[in-house]
């Protein structure tokens, strides 16, 4: 209990960072949820693909630490560019290849879950035979850095190394840490308007509030989930470039257990909510720093899970549990 | 109604279950006794191209088995009350622990007798995570769910009162007798030879013969259908059913819709712990590690491929999963990849699963008929 | 009636089938090899068994290459009469491993083990190889209590975690100087098991403990704790995987201690990845410095273009201590006195096994990250 106090400022700014990379995966969740009303199970796999695409593009460009500020705005730039490209591009092929067929075959709900499920090991494992799969294409001797040990942690060049900015209560706060935080916060207000004010916005929550009413008004439904992926994608993209500012280390599994927490962090805060999304990627994120203060590292998740099942019973649909359809101004 | 409801003409004579229905009572008793000699047999037949090279048949079975009885299990919880569970494991390692630690860690209780405390411990968690979760309604639950399960697990790697990481060793086997031989049939010339030099004891619970492990948990398997047969055809199975479709109506019209559900996560729960107990007792050892989270969704996968609420569905869907990765060794790096396709393939071609209960396929037959009604023709 | 009789022809079909062929065995089995006992018998094998594929597959790769290398020497002295390698897949993974290793011992060719790589499967794998009689040599399992099972197949051609570990509480103390340590595990069987040796050992000076998850990347809560304790020196039970991301996370917070890690992390991946920050960390190892077998080092290079990584050479021992049994024409009953009588200078030290099946002569040395290589800093007396 001491400690906690002693080093209330630190946990809360790391659990912060934390919360804010959970919270970004976790609008993937809660966007898909909020339309499709099934839970993107291979959503970690659209994150694992975005920290990759962010190492490679830092590779690619020679990243190196103590560079001056020119060539580190210009990497930590590509490394977005490249993770939201990446991560946007392998939802809607994952929106394409394993949800739309089910969709057209009016299979259950539970159905799209295996589907999922299969398709979340297709991609885990695919990156995790890249050296493989490289070597059967006669590249490996070009790419042999970028595929070396490809079922081992891929490490990448600390571009930014943490500077302490200010203190707060004995924490020394650092660039990372305040770029992380802002980062989402910026992310999410910026997704939050285009929810709201633009076009295909509105047809994301018509969608979400009665998808034969949204049909009958003209909308594409086809249209409007392929965008709510692309934008959960784009989101879980940032989400690892960000993952990798901070941690700066990734692996062919990594995606499974974030997005479990992103999930969790999802249900916590109210799924199909976009606000709920980022208060529940806080709250888990400083729940377990907390916890891990309180009771031992060992113990976090057990903390973040009993957390969420405390919530639940007293708050059924999560803290702000509104649904993406009747989210206001 | 979607517009490409796949309308398949469905006048292709009777099917199957049809034609074993029609046969009259003495030749269905006596099929269904030859199918049990075969599956007793099955271990010891080593039937080419069903085999397993890269792992003992027996061993092999036995898993399947393990499966085949979680599946049946999660079946109650999945398919007869509809609700996502997630956390299944939770309930497998339970059921192993109660008899590691009574019989093995800090006991030295029977196995005669752990079993049955193995099944009523699995039971009561079920009790205890259901009274205050399945008031909260769908998806939630599943997220519930993976929690308890992940719960559970790290429990178990984190507390040394029950082994920690370390696991328990030395689990106590149970008491077995050794009555004769059981030779197996050699098939290494191409034609089938018995091979009286690799024989099974019978009833033998050994370290290094899996076959009467296999057996009992096809005995097990057996009690566990008949029970599942004479619940499913009852008022609570019924009451089950009304609910899954709609919990409003199901309450409206009288059925104590929580109670029925809190009945099926325990008995799914004590399905499983049963299963647990089984894994336990045959491997001798048991750790954490055996009860990952992944393991959760297997199983979850078994019951949905196989079709949720067709009992016989979720034993092929429980043999696709644990049986192929076992067959498929030579795949060896690229068995997940090969088994995360397969799962999309049937997703997406067998989306009711591959043995739908006979609900779905009325139910889905009548679907595509008024969609010929409405629309003229069936579109493709 | 016609579909009964679709069913009962081709039951009956194999019902006669099955009578109608012989039978064979049932007297005493004429084991191949119980011939000339000076000639090796031919066509014999050797079981490799671990992690091969799955998350968990470098340990057992960097072990099955070692395997290999030995096996590519011996073959390449008795052209005639190779020994081939059946490899036991079991991921690591405890479920499997009993199905695995009957398999293994129903082969009868299969003349000895190198594995099982984990302890966790060697608990569930090694009752039944002891009761078949089939050797194991264990290259990487280090739990101690594997020992004392009174298991008269097992073999561990490396030194337990009950010598490490007092080693890495030595060095601690007496060579990092550290008056204030903290320790961390990886609740691992692996991981718990030497740090709690290392808490016992460091007694009053370690002023604070944490356990972190496997696969867990964030280390934030523990970095707060570490940093927060003063400590001059932090010891790690645990994998490079885990290792890595928490010694990484720990410079970013300007922590300037003396980080100590066990063999677990001795491997090339965690200096790839931690890069920077993986400077200056203390490895203990109850291996021998490459330097000693320059050979074997040029040779795995030359195969493998790659330095020999964790376990390799506890890999190419095991197997060669097999290859010389088969070589003097031992077969499975009287492999297990071979081994146990075997007194030979390996790669990686003298190959020597103690009554209870550990390997007697284990010197335990320290290595320090330098300049992105693993570098010896010579044996810890």
């Amino acid at each position: 209990m001491q400690f906690l106090i002693d080093n209330f400022a630190a946990l809360t700014v790391t659990g912060l960072t934390l919360g804010a990379i959970y919270a970004l995966v976790a609008l993937g969740y809660t966007l898909v949820y909020g339309v499709l009303r099934l839970i993107n199970f291979a959503h970690s796999e659209v994150f694992m693909y975005g920290t990759f695409a962010a190492l490679w593009v830092v590779m690619l460009l020679g990243g190196r630490p103590g560079a001056g500020v020119g060539p580190v705005v210009f990497w930590v730039a590509m490394m977005f560019v490249a993770a939201m490209a990446v991560s946007g591009l392998i939802a809607v092929l994952l929106e394409r290849v394993a949800y739309r067929p089910l969709r057209k075959r009016n299979a259950p709900p539970l159905i799209a879950l295996i589907s999922a499920i299969g398709a979340s090991f297709v991609l885990a494992e695919i990156m995790g035979l890249r050296s493989r799969i490289v070597a059967w294409v006669g590249l490996e001797e070009n790419l042999r850095d970028y595929v070396r040990n490809s079922r081992n942690n891929a490490g990448m060049p600390t571009i930014i190394s943490p500077q302490p900015i200010f203190t707060v209560g004995g924490y020394n706060v650092t660039n990372v840490d305040i770029f992380v935080i802002i980062g989402a916060i910026v992310l999410m207000v910026v997704l939050d308007q285009f929810v709201k004010r633009s076009r295909l916005g509105r047809g994301i929550r018509a969608v979400a509030m009665d998808p034969e009413a949204a049909a009958l008004m003209g909308v594409n439904r086809d249209r409007v989930i392929q965008v709510t992926f692309l934008v959960g994608g784009v989101m879980a993209g940032a989400a690892a470039a960000f993952y990798m500012l901070k941690i700066g280390i990734t692996r062919y599994d990594a995606g499974f257990i974030l997005g479990v927490k992103a999930f969790t962090a999802a249900v916590l805060g109210g799924i199909g909510n976009l606000r709920g999304a980022l208060v529940g990627g806080f709250v888990l994120g400083l729940a377990e720093n907390y916890g891990s203060a309180l009771v031992g590292s060992q113990w976090k998740d057990v903390v973040a899970f009993v957390l969420l099942i405390l919530i639940l019973l007293f708050r059924p649909t999560g803290l702000l549990g509104e649904s993406l359809g009747k989210a206001r101004a | 109604m979607s517009t490409a409801a796949t309308a398949r003409p469905q006048d292709s004579g009777p099917g199957f279950r049809e034609r074993v229905d029609n046969l009259p009572t003495a030749a269905k008793i006596l099929l269904w006794a030859l199918f049990a000699v075969f599956l007793f047999l099955l271990p010891l037949l080593n039937i080419p191209f069903i085999t397993t090279e890269g792992s003992d048949f027996g061993g092999v079975l036995f898993t399947v088995a393990t499966y085949v009885l979680v599946a049946l299990g999660l079946n109650i919880v999945v398919g007869y009350a509809g609700l996502l569970d997630l956390g299944y494991v939770g309930f497998y390692a339970i059921g192993a622990y109660t008899v590691g630690v009574l019989s093995a860690e800090h006991g030295k209780l029977s196995w005669v007798v752990v079993v049955p405390l193995a099944i009523v411990a699995a039971m009561i968690s079920g009790v205890i995570l259901g009274a205050p979760t399945l008031r909260v309604r769908g998806d939630y639950l599943a997220i519930v769910t993976l929690g308890f399960g992940e719960i559970v697990r790290l429990t178990l790697v984190n507390l040394e009162y029950l082994g920690g990481a370390q696991g328990i060793s030395n689990i106590p086997k149970p008491p077995g007798l050794e009555l004769f031989e059981v030779p197996s049939i050699d098939w290494s010339s191409g034609a089938p030879v018995v091979d009286l030099d690799t024989t099974s004891t019978f009833l033998k619970f050994g370290i290094n013969d899996f076959v009467p492990y296999y057996w009992l948990a096809l005995v097990v398997i057996g009690l566990v259908l008949l029970f599942d047969i004479l619940v499913k055809d009852s008022r609570v199975g019924r009451a089950w059913e009304a609910t899954r479709e709609d919990e409003d109506a199901a309450e409206l019209m009288g059925v104590p819709t929580f109670r029925f559900k809190l009945l099926a996560f325990a008995l799914g729960a004590a399905i499983g712990g049963l299963s647990g107990a089984l894994f336990a007792t045959k491997s001798g050892f048991i750790n954490p590690q055996s009860f990952e989270l992944l393991l959760s969704i297997l199983f979850l996968a078994a019951v949905v491929v196989g079709g949720a609420g067709n009992r016989w569905g979720v034993i092929v869907g429980a043999i696709v999963v644990s049986y192929f990765p076992e067959r498929f060794r030579e795949f060896a790096d690229f068995r997940v990849l090969v088994f995360g396709l397969a799962l999309m393939l049937l997703a997406i071609f067998r989306p009711q699963g591959l043995l739908p209960p006979r609900r779905t396929v009325r139910a889905k037959r009548a679907d595509d008929r008024q969609a010929v009604l409405e629309e003229g023709e069936a579109s493709v | 009636m016609r579909s009964t009789l679709k069913f009962a022809v081709p039951l009956a079909v194999a019902a006669l089938a099955l009578g109608a062929c012989g039978t064979k065995g049932g007297e005493t089995p004429a084991a191949g090899g119980s011939g000339g006992a000076s000639q090796a018998a031919c066509d014999q094998k050797i079981g490799m068994f671990g992690a091969l594929t799955g998350p968990n597959a470098n340990l057992g790769i960097y072990i099955q290459n070692g395997v290999n290398l030995a096996l590519d020497d011996y073959n390449k002295k008795n052209p005639n009469c190779k020994v081939t390698l059946e490899n036991y897949d079991s991921q690591g993974d405890p479920t499997q491993a009993p199905a695995l290793a009957k398999k293994a011992i129903d082969d009868k060719k299969v003349v000895g083990i190198v594995g099982p790589a984990f302890s966790g499967e060697s608990k569930a794998a090694d009752p039944a190889f002891n009761e078949a009689g089939l050797v194991t040599i264990t290259p990487s399992a280090t739990n101690p209590a594997l020992a004392d099972n009174g298991w008269k197949t097992f073999f561990r051609a490396l030194g337990n975690d009950a010598t490490q570990g007092p080693a890495a509480a030595k060095y601690i103390k007496d060579t990092v100087k550290s008056t204030k340590t903290y320790v961390i595990d990886d609740a691992s069987e692996y991981g718990k098991g030497l740090a709690d040796i290392v808490r016992k050992d460091l007694g009053a000076q370690v002023v604070g403990n944490d356990t972190i998850q496997q696969k867990q990347t964030d280390f934030s809560a523990s970095v707060t704790k570490v940093t927060s304790s003063g400590a001059d020196a932090l010891f790690f039970g645990g994998y490079s995987p885990e290792a890595a991301p928490l010694i990484k996370q720990l410079r970013d917070a300007g922590w300037k201690g003396t980080f100590v890690v066990a063999d677990g992390v001795k491997d090339q991946s965690f200096i790839d990845n931690a890069k920077d920050a993986a400077e200056g960390t203390i490895i203990t190892c109850p291996c021998v410095p490459p330097d000693v077998a320059p050979d074997f080092q040029a040779a795995y290079k030359a195969k493998y273009n790659e330095d020999p990584n964790t376990y390799s050479g506890e890999g190419y021992d095991s197997a060669t201590i097999l290859l010389d049994g088969i070589a003097a024409g031992k077969d499975r009953e009287n492999m297990v006195d071979f081994v146990k009588s075997y007194d030979k200078k390996g790669v990686t030290k003298q190959l020597k096994f103690d009554p209870k099946g550990e390997s007697a002569d284990i010197k335990v040395f320290a290595y320090k990250v330098d300049g992105g290589k693993i570098v010896s800093e010579g044996e810890i007396k």
